[in-house]
């Protein structure tokens, strides 16, 4: 049966199908009439006014973990599930996602439970993302509903399947446009035992990128690189016996520089603040998610930094996050080569929130959409514009 | 003949094909197109050679323009276009048809740019995947995905294939390496995805493009990311009494933490055949695991300390742990002369279904049922830490009906897979050997998706006909290609 679910942050009613089949069958009639839907998890994003949709349908009702094998490192949950019963019963194995997601609530100010499927939709990955690879590289496998409400699945449970075209990686990171997750199939891997942080004080943002590159052309496999307010962070991570030999390793490689090293505890806190953006939250103010070429990192920062505001790195540099009120033209012309998105978008336009594509990506993603959506209801207006 | 059909040839296609040789080679530079049947002969099959067929005409261009030249007239002329890099597929995803041009890439072999500080190497897609390795070699760096074939395979045929190797384990797939394409459409239109940045805002493309089996589009060059060379790396080989046992060891490791960069295996009948050829010293028991870590040569001995005590828990046969750079070849010296070894037996057809890692043994053990039943021999030897198997079915292909037989019981080692929650196949691609088999692992609703995106890409079907999709499924979109303007 369908509830009508008045939890969400969305001023209509919400749409919360119980099973694939309903799920399926209310979006079949959606693309009968040509009707928009807003699809979303656990509405722990804001919710984009650029989407032209009365009806919100959200995926919180199919939830539950379906099969977890943590002698198989796989994971198998319905789309719904909130994020925090997964990681709780991954964590009793002493395993997690190794792209380690990060948790948007705070950063943006929102309630409520963010769901796997919202995980995978938005491809959300953290500082890990640099050593362990993205959400989408630990998908093994989706089950979605396409915007003609055709029940399909792709990809499966194993490690390795290379049967046919690999629709997981084109639904990951498609924020709900192509069609609706019912249920997803991911990696898990054991949480390394111990960890440790070179903290480096007082330094630039070059100096910072110099730290990094060479940090991570090293074979101790560094998975944490970020950098606020004139520190520079280095994490490592393994079996305690491992984690002394690299940190001795790392420090004899730096022995020109001052380093604080934080053990443990205090590095899972540190990381888990950086992760969750804990530095721009309590604000309303515009916050750019932009992806850079590491070495082009400071360049960039100093034109953003011409425009007003406050920065932070991750991802080796590769990642800078943006707080500044400035407008979007501004941000992207500073972001040169880089791709900027808004995650917070504060009193900036809706039309920010991506960035422009160029004309062939953009004809073929159109198309993919089209093909997906051919009445052009999941979501429209977020993506395409 | 063997049980795979092709579709018959248009001959309409063939009658035209001195035009199409002539219309190609007007706008290529000399040397570029062959069309000779003795030089053609060469590119009649790939490693599945079972199937063989030499195709219309053979474009080798130098330049991805080139590339888009031969393209754009074999779209203007509606002409099938197989592309091809090495020709080591297994799968047959290289094989021609006699109405098709091949268009190879193997011509295409710079390197464009080595970036260490951003940790990427550019490539055109014809270099060998061993050759992007020795580039990076002096620099400390290495490009993961390492399949057995890297000193012959492409990166072309890798990207189309999304191949694996001995490394996956720890590094990941090709996917998980790729960060850039630049690819030729089927109408010769030129498109870059992707490069340098560490994801996109848009949709996932480059994740779509690799593991298309050149279904969608040619790559012509690749952005790559180089990972740094690990201090050291030694195996040690366990020795077990029963594929169970096995089985269960490769389980305890896999949850213990540790990430062993590789976990091989290998069963007695391929243990036998290995002793015979090349005198390995390994334990004569019924399964042999080899297990590598990485790392400095204290972080090495702590890893195996470890896998030491998951082991004997189980009573293995034995556990040899590698000392020295002499002894980690001998243990691995078994292992890389097990598909040459299996060779002197007799033919063989390689497998590559993948399994859940806690169905290995009941599969295993259906295995060894069907080979009583089908009176074929197999062997298996397989990257056990992520469940993708290799059995080798032992035929005599001069037999009559051997080979029948021999793909009729590889069918049901893959119905087998996909009913233990696995799939066809784990890294060599579904060309045409398990094309047929697609139906087993998608409903009608999967397979249409995967077309409708076909035609997305080559709305004229004109991109390496008959391989992924069955035949009878494709059709439909093969008529309506057929015609479209
Ligand atoms: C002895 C042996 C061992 C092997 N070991 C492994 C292994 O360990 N792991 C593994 O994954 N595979 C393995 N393979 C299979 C094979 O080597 C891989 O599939 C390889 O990636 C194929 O590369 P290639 O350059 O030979 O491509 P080809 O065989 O020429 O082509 C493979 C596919 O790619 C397509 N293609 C080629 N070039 C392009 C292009 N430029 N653009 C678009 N599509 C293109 C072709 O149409 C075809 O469908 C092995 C093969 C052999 C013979």
């Amino acid at each position: 049966m369908t509830f009508t679910d008045k939890q969400t942050n969305n001023a209509a009613a919400a749409v919360s199908p119980t099973s694939e089949a309903e799920l399926a069958g209310f979006i079949a009639e959606r693309h009968a009439r040509a009707a928009p839907i807003r699809v979303v998890g656990g509405s722990t994003r804001f919710q984009s006014e650029a989407i032209a949709a009365d009806q919100t349908l959200t995926s919180r009702r199919l939830s539950g973990i379906v099969t977890y094998e943590p002698g198989a490192l796989t994971l198998i949950a319905r789309a719904g599930t909130p994020i925090e019963e997964i990681e709780a019963a991954v964590a009793a194995e002493g395993q997690a996602f190794a792209f380690e997601p990060m948790d948007h609530r705070k950063v943006l100010n929102t309630k409520g439970f963010p769901t796997v499927g919202g995980m995978v939709s938005a491809n959300i990955s953290g500082p890990r993302r640099i050593h362990a690879g993205a959400c989408r590289d630990h998908l093994l496998g989706v089950r979605f509903v396409d915007g003609r409400g055709r029940v399909i699945k792709n990809g499966g449970r194993v490690m390795k399947n290379v049967t046919g075209l690999d629709l997981g990686k084109l639904l990951c990171g498609s924020h709900g446009t192509l069609g609706v997750l019912t249920e997803v199939a991911l990696k898990t891997l054991p949480v390394a035992e111990s960890q440790q942080t070179l903290a480096f004080h007082d330094i630039s943002v070059e100096a910072a990128i110099e730290i990094f590159a060479t940090a991570l052309a090293t074979p101790f496999e560094v998975s944490g690189t970020a950098f606020r307010s004139g520190t520079a962070w280095l994490r490592i991570e393994g079996l305690s016996p491992q984690v002394d030999y690299r940190r001795e390793r790392l420090s004899a490689l730096f022995r020109d520089r001052e380093i604080d090293i934080v053990n443990e505890t205090d590095s899972r806190m540190l990381w888990r603040g950086l992760r969750d953006l804990h530095h721009f939250a309590g604000s309303n103010v515009p916050l750019w998610r932009i992806l850079v070429k590491a070495s082009e990192a400071p360049a960039v920062v100093a034109r953003l930094n011409a425009l007003g505001g406050d920065v932070s790195l991750d991802w080796g540099g590769g990642l800078i996050w943006f707080e500044s009120s400035a407008n979007g033209s501004a941000v992207r012309n500073a972001a040169g080569r880089g791709q900027a998105m808004l995650l917070r978008r504060g009193t900036l336009p809706n039309s920010d929130s991506f960035p422009p594509e160029g004309a062939s990506i953009a004809r073929l993603s159109a198309a993919l959409r089209q093909t997906f959506d051919p009445a052009g209801i999941l979501n429209p207006g977020l993506m395409d514009k | 003949m063997s049980t795979i059909a092709m579709p018959e040839p248009d001959v309409g296609i063939l009658a035209r094909a001195p035009q199409i040789i002539a219309a190609l080679e007007s706008v290529l530079s000399a040397g570029t197109v062959i069309s000779s049947p003795e030089e053609t002969r060469a590119y009649e099959c790939d490693a599945l050679t079972a199937y063989r067929c030499p195709p219309l005409a053979v474009v080798l261009p130098r330049t991805t323009e080139e590339v888009a030249t031969a393209m754009r007239v074999c779209h203007e002329l509606r002409v099938p276009v197989v592309p091809r890099g090495a020709g080591t597929s297994l799968a047959g995803g290289a094989l021609p048809t006699a109405d098709s041009v091949i268009i190879g890439t193997m011509r295409l072999r710079e390197i464009l740019e080595v970036d260490t500080a951003n940790r990427y190497i550019r490539v055109q897609t014809g270099i060998t995947n061993l050759a992007v390795s020795a580039e990076l070699e002096a620099e400390g760096f290495f490009y993961a995905p390492d399949p057995s074939s890297q000193l012959a395979c492409t990166i072309a045929g890798n990207i189309a294939m999304n191949s694996g190797g001995a490394h996956c384990l720890k590094y990941g797939v090709t996917t998980n390496n790729l960060m850039g394409v630049r690819i030729v459409m089927a109408t010769g239109d030129i498109v870059e995805l992707g490069g340098p940045l560490l994801g996109t805002s848009g949709l996932d493309l480059i994740g779509l493009i690799c593991g298309s089996e050149g279904q969608l589009a040619i790559v012509t060059e690749a952005t790559l990311r180089i990972v740094p060379k690990p201090e050291g790396a030694r195996p040690v080989l366990i020795g077990f009494d029963s594929a169970e046992t096995a089985g269960e060891c490769v389980g305890g490791i896999i949850r213990s933490g540790l990430l062993p960069v590789a976990i091989e295996y290998m069963d007695d009948v391929c243990l036998r055949a290995v002793e015979a050829f090349v005198k390995t010293g390994y334990p004569n028991c019924a399964a042999v695991l080899i297990v590598e870590v990485e790392g400095s040569e204290a972080e090495i001995d702590h890893q195996i300390a470890r896998i030491r005590l998951i082991a004997e828990e189980l009573n293995p046969v034995e556990f040899r742990a590698s000392r020295t750079a002499e002894e980690s070849l001998a243990i691995w010296k078994g292992r890389k002369s097990a598909f040459g070894a299996m060779g002197r037996l007799g033919d063989y057809l390689c497998l590559d279904g993948t399994v859940p890692v806690s169905k290995l043994p009941h599969t295993l053990k259906r295995i060894g049922e069907l080979s009583k039943a089908y009176g074929l021999e197999v062997a298996n030897v397989f990257h056990a830490g992520d469940g993708n198997m290799h059995p080798l079915i032992l035929f005599n292909a001069n037999a009559p009906g051997e080979l029948e037989r021999a793909e009729e019981f590889g069918a049901d080692i893959l119905r087998l897979c996909v009913d233990a929650g696995g799939c066809l196949t784990g890294e060599h691609g579904v060309g045409i050997e398990k094309r047929d088999l697609m139906t087993k692992q998608y409903t009608a609703d999967d397979l249409a998706i995967q077309m409708e995106i076909k035609s997305v890409f080559d709305p004229a079907w004109l991109l390496n006909p008959a391989k992924v999709f069955p035949l009878e499924v494709s059709q439909p979109h093969r008529e309506a290609a057929a015609r479209c303007p």
